[in-house]
């Protein structure tokens, strides 16, 4: 089946942004930790391709590095979910209307009563404002989506024949959750890991913004943006890069996230063909 | 329906009761001794046995529980160890202006939202359709305190329509108040408007799809009287959780956007008590937004059972 | 349901024009030349009909045919991209030729129309008084105290009287066969000329089928309606309809009076389908051996029944109990537990299984019969060793067959099971290879890579498959195809015992023939034991032995096949059979398409 143009523009874009993130760790235009005041405010640019801050450092550079921790957190944030949040929904569904289950689920409504951003401010207030506390941070609230998405969808599932087929093959729960559940919600969970990875990118610009994200001198986009919010009258141009790049990169993931799930759910797809 | 409130009302009970637990341990118990906590590293040890003494936090952490819980039941929240006020003075007036605020943002986006996503449903495929959901598309992807800085560099900087930020206080007028909360209100509620459009949109598109939208087709409906008549009730089923989540969403969570305007709601007031370690603010102030949360939830469980009479009589 | 509407007319017409119905006078309906496409996919050509005045037409056909888009046609109501050419004539006016708010005047004011699943049919958030007065009042044919008048005198006559059903009812307070009654209520509000009923029974019950389908005909008679009955059973409209349209890959192919419909000179695709509805395989069956030696008339507990109810039951299993028992079944009970009514209360329990007790020969065939909740599905699973018993046992081959602790690999290998649903059956994931060597996992040493290949090329091979099917993956097969490779999985292992439930019931009717001579090929060469669950008695008639009728967890009536379905003892056999629609038997043996008298 053809891809969408969503699903070709959402790679793009996220491609595009991953790159650049790899790319930084090789090289920048210009180092980032480097002040140089004589060199500040500097409009865009040959030289600058997109200016340079109040402290003369090279914004293209700065955003580069800005993109790494970014797609650092958000990725590692979705991994707590994914690592936590998946086992624990699998085996709620295996065991359907167990104690075990009910926790489960009663445990996940809990966190989602939870304030999140609030919650992510506290934590990282009480164990001290880093880029870990704020993966941890964004990577609690990850864990009953995934949990709550994988239960749903592993729940039916196990009501299909091919998972009673299964059972009278004499498979138990666990390698029937491996074997035939798992991949089955594999789409699923790529859909849901995409959204979670664009709202990831979004808590971690707003943790930074108010300081609670990587610690200067790690440019990150939300840091940047709090620095242009001082200077906004001198410089607006300040403000609009790093935004850019957090609406690009986020409507990349969210173009990325809708275009997989036309592309990969079979009922869409019978509707199109 | 009377049982249906019951098991709710309990449930509701049991999820303040958790939140209330984890709420203590992570404030009160897992960094140790908050009053240490509170007067940083270098503090005298008699410094830090009087404000123990002065907040009191002596005794052990179960009975500091118990006087807590039971203390915001009788709507003691504890004193402000940096303000000097006790907290449920400082929450009135910080609510004062967050409850306007987060009102005035969900009237707008859902004002906004809810028919712009019923237009994107109706006319489903042709260009309005494609505009509005490209349109909803960048409003999910912005971060709502960048908007809000390029809300100010238009209408405060460059037209000066606007101030940048402060707030007044409502002494000054309910409209000045108001325009005050405009510039906040509006960048809160443009990306939960696309949300929540979106989410119109989709719901309102699969409940078209089911087998009584064909009935009701079938009797003579029109389609715009299958759309008003059946399918609109159904499909706000899901509308109003994403409501309910966004109205406890834009109470407690405007704390970025109250520090980009310096606007004094309860979001900035917990964010004052984190960096001044004001651990009792803090304690007291989350437990309160837990309690909007639940409560918000609550309610939209109670207007669910109104809509669908298939959950009165589910427990 | 097996009365024959009195309105036919003996004479069978003329077969020289085509579609070759009566000329009668009120003619209310005519499809003419009508051509339909899907975003440039052809679906149906040239389809033609004409329906009378207070007749009964019924439009049968196998899945994809075409006849429901045909019905959607006349209600205008295709799906976006559907182009049309023809004509649909009412009274005169081409319907295909009206727009929208004119067609919107005539739906449910003249043409009603009910449709397969009453379970999802009716607005949940509405009353059911509700929303059968609103088509009274979208045509403006009524003001609300009126219109909820005639909603109740209408739900009245669909049989829903007050006080058990008042006009302030939810959907989801009525069973599956009341809210077809809804349908119709609100489809015949306003007394439309024509009723389209699109496999309105089909989600149902026999029994509930039967009531339904007595319903839709006494409209007709009381009300001089006209109803198009969509179905793809045969037995259905033979039983109702004045003429039959016969319809294949989007064409009319057959069309005649119904009692003529099956006349020898017949079209040949009409009597392929007769026959594939009747078909009985050929099979070594042990019942035509065995009724000598079942001379005792030892009186033996077959579980919680009277003896009295199931004197042939009891004397066959006595008289084969030393045999060759392969499984026994004593006195199985099974509870579920149900939604808790208090958060400190102790759910209820419902009794799925209710005492019941049985055996199964090595190379037997037993049907086992009932409607849907009756406890056959849960009794299946439970003797697959999937579901705990809350008290009696379950043997096979001797051995006890448990849930908790798991039944031992070497006991389970020696049973297996396929499924009712063609699609649901397989990982779609997996390739043929791995789905058909599942059971394999049941292997104490594990099999060499090509030997598990012979042994699926092997298994692929009696199911009548080519060996090379196991390369491919499941949504490369039709669902017949599936169903023969649920078989050939089933196979794999060699087993005793195969547990089939419901695994013919959603093929139609040609597949289901050629799957269930598979089945009886594949028992001779194995010496395989059947236990065959269904609700459709023509099935179960045609390949067990052995039967047991179950009623609400309890076995009912156990027996021969045919003495239980020829004389049935317990009044809920007679009454399953009786709904069950027939094609009048003097119409098949005039034809020879009939089975042979017995």
């Amino acid at each position: 089946m053809k891809p969408t143009p969503s699903l070709i523009t959402g790679a793009i874009l996220t491609v595009f942004f991953l790159s650049l993130a790899g790319v930084s760790y090789l090289w920048t235009p210009f180092p980032v930790e480097q002040l140089d005041i004589g060199r500040k405010l500097q409009p865009p640019g040959s030289l600058f391709w997109l200016g340079t801050d109040h402290f003369g450092r090279d914004t293209a550079s700065m955003l580069m590095v800005g993109a790494r921790t970014s797609i650092g957190v958000a990725i590692l944030a979705v991994g707590i979910g994914i690592g936590i949040g998946v086992p624990l929904g699998l085996a709620a569904a295996a065991n359907h209307g167990s104690l075990f289950d009910e926790v489960i689920m009663r445990g996940n409504d809990l966190v989602f009563a939870f304030p999140a951003l609030v919650i992510a401010i506290l934590i990282t207030a009480v164990f001290g404002p880093s880029a870990v506390n704020a993966i941890l941070a964004i990577g609690i609230f990850n864990i009953p989506v995934f949990a709550r998405i994988s239960r749903g969808g592993a729940l039916s599932l196990w009501t299909l024949d091919y998972v009673l087929a299964a059972r009278v093959a004499g498979k138990r729960s666990f390698r029937i959750s491996v074997e035939h559940i798992l991949p089955n919600i594999a789409n699923l969970l790529l859909v849901q890991g995409t959204i979670q990875f664009s709202l990831g990118i979004l808590a971690e610009a707003g943790l930074s913004y108010v300081g609670l994200g990587a610690q200067p001198p790690t440019p990150s986009w939300g840091r940047m943006l709090a620095d242009a919010q001082t200077m906004i009258y001198m410089a607006p141009r300040l403000a609009v890069f790093p935004g850019l790049a957090i609406v690009l990169m986020v409507l990349g993931l969210n173009l990325l996230g809708d275009g997989l799930r036309d592309h990969l759910d079979p009922r869409i797809r019978r509707l199109r063909q | 329906m009377i049982r249906f409130l019951v098991t709710r009302l309990l449930s509701l009970c049991v999820s303040l009761i958790a939140a209330s637990v984890v709420i203590f341990c992570v404030i009160e118990v897992i960094p140790g001794d908050p009053a240490a906590f509170m007067l940083g590293l270098n503090a005298n040890p008699d410094t830090v046995a009087a404000l123990r003494e002065d907040l009191g936090l002596t005794g052990d952490a179960l009975s500091r529980y118990f006087s807590w819980t039971t203390g915001m039941l009788t709507g003691d929240f504890g004193t402000s160890y940096t303000y000097r006020v006790p907290v449920s003075e400082l929450v009135s007036d910080r609510l004062l202006v967050s409850l306007p605020l987060a009102v005035y943002a969900l009237i707008l986006s859902t004002a906004l939202a809810l028919p712009v996503g019923m237009i994107a449903a109706m006319r489903r495929g042709t260009l309005t359709d494609v505009g509005i959901m490209g349109t909803t598309q960048l409003g999910i992807a912005v971060p709502n305190f960048w908007f809000a800085m390029l809300l100010v560099l238009l209408f405060a900087v460059s037209l000066r329509l606007f101030s940048a930020g402060g707030f007044p206080g409502w002494d000054a007028g309910f409209l000045a108040g108001l325009k005050a909360l405009t510039l906040p209100a509006v960048s809160l509620a443009f990306p939960q408007a696309s949300i929540l459009a979106r989410i119109t949109r989709s719901a309102l598109l699969e409940t078209l799809n089911q087998d009584y939208i064909r009935t009701a087709r079938a009797k003579g409906l029109t389609e715009r009287q299958t759309i008003v008549g059946h399918a609109l009730r159904n499909a706000l089923i899901p509308v109003m959780t994403i409501i309910g989540l966004q109205f406890a969403f834009l109470l407690a969570g405007a704390v970025i956007i109250e520090n980009v305007f310096f606007l004094p709601g309860l979001g900035r007031l917990i964010f004052q008590g984190i960096t001044q370690r004001d651990l009792v603010v803090v304690e007291s102030v989350v437990m309160l937004l837990v309690f909007a949360v639940v409560m918000v939830n609550f309610l939209v469980d109670v207007a669910y059972a109104a809509i669908d009479p298939r959950l009165r009589i589910r427990t | 349901m097996t009365r024959v509407p009195e309105t036919k007319s003996p004479a069978p017409s003329p077969r020289s024009t085509f579609p070759p119905f009566r000329a009668s006078a009120g003619l209310l309906l005519e499809v003419a030349g009508l051509n339909l496409a899907i975003s440039g996919t052809p679906i149906l050509s040239n389809v033609a009909l004409r329906i009378h005045a207070g007749k009964i037409i019924g439009v049968v056909g196998e899945s994809g045919s075409g006849k429901t888009l045909t019905a959607l046609t006349v209600m205008g109501l295709l799906p976006p991209g559907a182009a049309t050419t023809g004509s649909v004539r009412m009274d005169g006016q081409d319907l295909l030729a009206l727009d929208e708010p004119a067609m919107c005047r005539i739906r449910g004011n003249r043409i009603g129309m009910i449709f397969q699943e009453p379970m999802t049919a009716l607005n949940p958030v509405r009353t059911i008084g509700d929303q059968v007065a609103e088509t009274l009042l979208i045509h403006g044919m009524a003001n609300r105290g009126e219109a909820v008048r005639i909603a109740r005198q209408r739900l009245d006559r669909v049989g829903l009287p007050e006080p058990e059903f008042p006009l302030d009812r939810y959907p989801h307070q009525l069973s599956g066969g009341q809210r077809q009654r809804v349908c119709i209520a609100l489809a015949i509000a306003l007394r439309p000329q024509l009723l389209i009923a699109d496999e309105p029974t089909t989600a149902l019950d026999v029994s509930t089928q039967a009531q339904i389908l007595d319903l839709l005909l006494s409209l007709v008679a009381d009300d001089g309606m006209s109803l198009m009955l969509i179905t793809h059973d045969l037995a259905v409209v033979a039983s109702l309809a004045d003429d039959i349209a016969v319809m294949r890959n989007g064409r009319v192919v057959d069309g005649a009076p119904a009692n003529s419909l099956f006349a020898r000179d017949g079209h040949p695709y009409t009597r392929q389908l007769l026959a594939a509805s009747q078909h009985r395989p050929l099979r070594a069956s042990p019942a035509t051996e065995v009724p000598a030696t079942s001379g005792d008339k030892t009186e033996v507990d077959i579980g919680g029944v009277p003896a009295e109810r199931d004197h042939r039951g009891g004397d066959r299993i006595a008289g084969r109990r030393d045999a060759a028992t392969l499984l026994r079944v004593t006195g199985a009970v099974r509870d579920y537990a149900l939604a808790r009514k208090g958060l400190f209360r102790k759910p209820p329990v419902r009794r799925a299984v209710d005492g019941v007790s049985f055996s199964l020969d090595a190379g037997e065939s037993l049907g086992l019969v009932g409607e849907s909740g009756c406890g056959k599905s849960t009794l299946a699973r439970a003797i697959l060793g999937l579901e705990p018993l809350q008290a009696g046992a379950i043997t096979l081959q001797g051995t006890p067959v448990t849930a908790v602790p798991a039944v031992r690999p070497s006991l389970r290998r020696n049973m297996q099971v396929v499924f009712q649903d063609p699609y649901g059956s397989f990982n779609p994931r997996h390739r043929v290879l791995r789905l058909v060597s599942e059971p394999f996992f049941l292997n104490e040493t594990p099999l060499s890579a090509s030997d598990i290949r012979e042994r699926v090329a092997e298994s692929l091979v009696s199911v009548g498959l080519a060996p090379d099917a196991m390369e491919k993956y499941i949504h490369e097969f039709s669902g017949g195809q599936r169903q023969r490779i649920a078989i050939a999985r089933a196979l794999v292992l060699r087993p005793r015992l195969m547990v089939l439930d419901e695994a013919v019931s959603s093929l139609d009717v040609s597949i289901r023939a050629q799957i269930l001579d598979l089945l009886a090929e594949l028992q001779g060469q194995h010496d395989l034991a059947y236990l065959f669950i269904s609700h459709d008695l023509t099935v179960i008639r045609a390949v067990t032995d052995r039967v047991i009728v179950m009623k609400t967890g309890r076995i009912v009536e156990a027996g021969e096949t045919e003495s239980v379905l020829e004389s049935p003892t317990h009044p809920y056999t007679r009454h399953l059979i009786q709904s069950a629609p027939k094609i009048p038997a003097h119409w098949l043996q005039e034809t020879g398409h009939g089975p042979p008298p017995q």
